[in-house]
């Protein structure tokens, strides 16, 4: 293709602002979670971890960790669990209504967070489960499968269809097959599927807003800081927040990473 | 499984539609077959007003989100090595790993009255510019939302056109503009309008950048819900105006997609 040289520059810069409106919140809160102003503008004031002494005093903040910690875990665990069977179900079998079924699987982040909140608060108020931390898991393992089950699927997109029928003729029984021919397959979709859904749950505030209760997660303890007022504990937090969630997904990545050469040399 | 998916997500929806049915007795919802709360929220000018404006401000939000994505995507599926297309593409993921939450609040430091921008345009001579809690503001909040997801889903589309059709189309003596809108537009159509729907859904039902960095006065659908919800035990009425969010929102995607997956010319 001939290309104008002006036209190159132009979307070389453009392209570059855009990936600064982009990373220009992140950035700041990094920056501002240091910075020793109430109300940061420029200049910028003196360095100061007095924000995350702050956090590391408040008893709520540690709190808000523990349960988003548990409820991401628990959710991962069972939203991948959901999102195996959904792909292994799709990629294996075939029936009437699985459209429906598939539709079912993937639909539910396509409905917005809040009203999917308002869903849930009245359906876990009649269950009488609102405000535990057992309907946080619930509500997010549903949100979350969807991702799980896209990821593994995908994976399951580039296995040999022949793989299963061979073990099975070669006298495998089915369980067997699942343990030692899929599993091993599937493991590192599975892997990115527990960090993805994880990271989902950690960063879930509208639906967990809706049914928490005095149960906080931590993005539901910085939007009731937010409402407050203007705290610099929340850079803080987010910073940690997003630090522990980078540290995740390429551990994940190294992970699955890993496992591929180990079985590219293997072959 | 599809217990777990049907007791808890098909259940809530369900019963979300049923109790837009019932009424509210001192402070205590009863079972009732009632249209009483379609009726209230619906003969209520504040309610389409809200509606109007959720509706106007999120089809802005997907416009300029879709116009502002384009060049990007556009750089990054053509002038991009392959190699740094990916750096690019990685780098667009980041966002959705840190919280919205924080994004959200770090611009409302940034672009409050006497934040960072509004200094850095006071040193170089520009006046004060209010941008938060106003239109601006929850543009930006949306931006912020739909931006990253919409240049990944167009630079994808954009990125599998067959390079050979470009190609010939410059041959034949195309300009730059008209081989942009006629031939590589129709060919990355469905990866443009998936976002774009994308964007509608995100910025309709999102609640945060309206009320954190708009004002939240006069308030988007969204917003009437999380306050009518929290507020008391009006849960019907907010179920009402769920309810006719989703079917806003289904009526929109099944336009995009039918948009999106018909017929070419």
């Amino acid at each position: 293709m001939k290309q104008s040289r002006l036209l190159t520059v132009f979307l070389t810069i453009y392209l570059g602002a855009v990936f600064v409106f982009i990373f220009a919140p992140i950035v700041a809160s990094v920056v501002f979670s240091f910075n020793s102003d109430r109300f940061p503008t420029i200049p910028l004031g003196t360095f100061t971890t007095k924000w995350y002494t702050a956090i590391a005093a408040n008893p709520q903040i540690a709190e808000a960790f523990r349960t988003s910690a548990v409820v991401a875990a628990s959710s991962a665990v069972l939203a991948t669990f959901i999102g195996f069977c959904t792909a292994y179900t799709d990629y294996r079998f075939s029936f009437r209504g699985k459209g429906l079924f598939l539709a079912l699987g993937l639909l539910p982040p396509t409905i917005p967070a809040v009203i999917m909140g308002l869903a849930m608060l009245a359906w876990f108020s009649r269950l009488q489960i609102t405000g535990t931390v057992t309907a946080i898991v619930i509500a997010h393992t549903v949100l979350c499968a969807p991702f799980a089950t896209a990821v593994i699927r995908l994976r399951l997109a580039q296995m040999d269809p022949n793989l299963e029928p061979a073990a099975w003729n070669l006298g495998a029984s089915q369980w067997r097959t699942m343990r030692e021919v899929i599993l091993p397959f599937t493991l590192p979709s599975i892997v990115s599927a527990l960090c993805l859904t994880a990271a989902v749950s950690f960063d879930e505030f509208a639906v967990a807003w809706f049914v928490s209760g005095l149960n906080k997660t931590v993005p539901v303890a910085i939007l009731e800081i937010l409402t407050g007022n203007v705290d610099p504990q929340i850079n803080a937090i987010g910073t940690i927040v997003f630090a522990t969630t980078v540290i995740l997904v390429i551990a994940a990545q190294l992970l699955a990473g890993l496992k591929q050469r180990k079985a590219d040399t293997a072959k | 499984m599809l217990l777990m998916q049907l007791a808890f997500f098909v259940g809530p929806l369900i019963f979300l539609t049923i109790m837009s049915f019932w009424i509210v007795k001192n402070y205590r919802m009863e079972p009732s077959f009632d249209f009483a709360n379609w009726e209230r929220m619906y003969t209520r000018p504040f309610f389409w007003d809200a509606l109007g404006r959720t509706l106007w401000m999120s089809a802005l939000a997907t416009l300029l989100t879709s116009l502002l994505a384009f060049p990007a995507a556009f750089a990054i599926a053509f002038r991009l090595s392959p190699r740094a297309r990916q750096v690019a593409l990685f780098l667009l993921i980041i966002p959705f790993f840190t919280s919205y939450l924080v994004r959200t609040y770090a611009w409302q430091v940034i672009i409050a009255d006497n934040g960072v921008v509004n200094g850095a345009l006071a040193a170089i001579g520009f006046g004060r510019y209010q941008m938060l809690n106003n239109v601006f503001g929850s543009l930006v909040g949306y931006l912020t939302l739909c931006l990253p997801l919409a240049v990944i889903l167009q630079a994808w589309s954009l990125a599998a056109i067959d390079r050979r059709l470009i190609e010939a189309a410059w041959n034949l003596g195309c300009s730059p503009a008209s081989t942009v809108v006629s031939v590589i537009l129709p060919l990355a159509k469905t990866g443009i309008v998936v976002a774009a729907v994308f964007c509608f859904i995100l910025s309709f039902g999102d609640f945060v950048a309206p009320y954190y960095l708009g004002g939240s006065k006069p308030p988007t659908l969204s917003i009437l819900i999380v306050d009518t919800a929290k507020s008391g035990q009006q849960w019907p009425r907010s179920a009402v105006v769920a309810l006719t969010m989703i079917a806003i929102l289904m009526a929109v995607s099944f336009a995009g997609l039918s948009l999106a997956y018909g017929r070419r010319k």
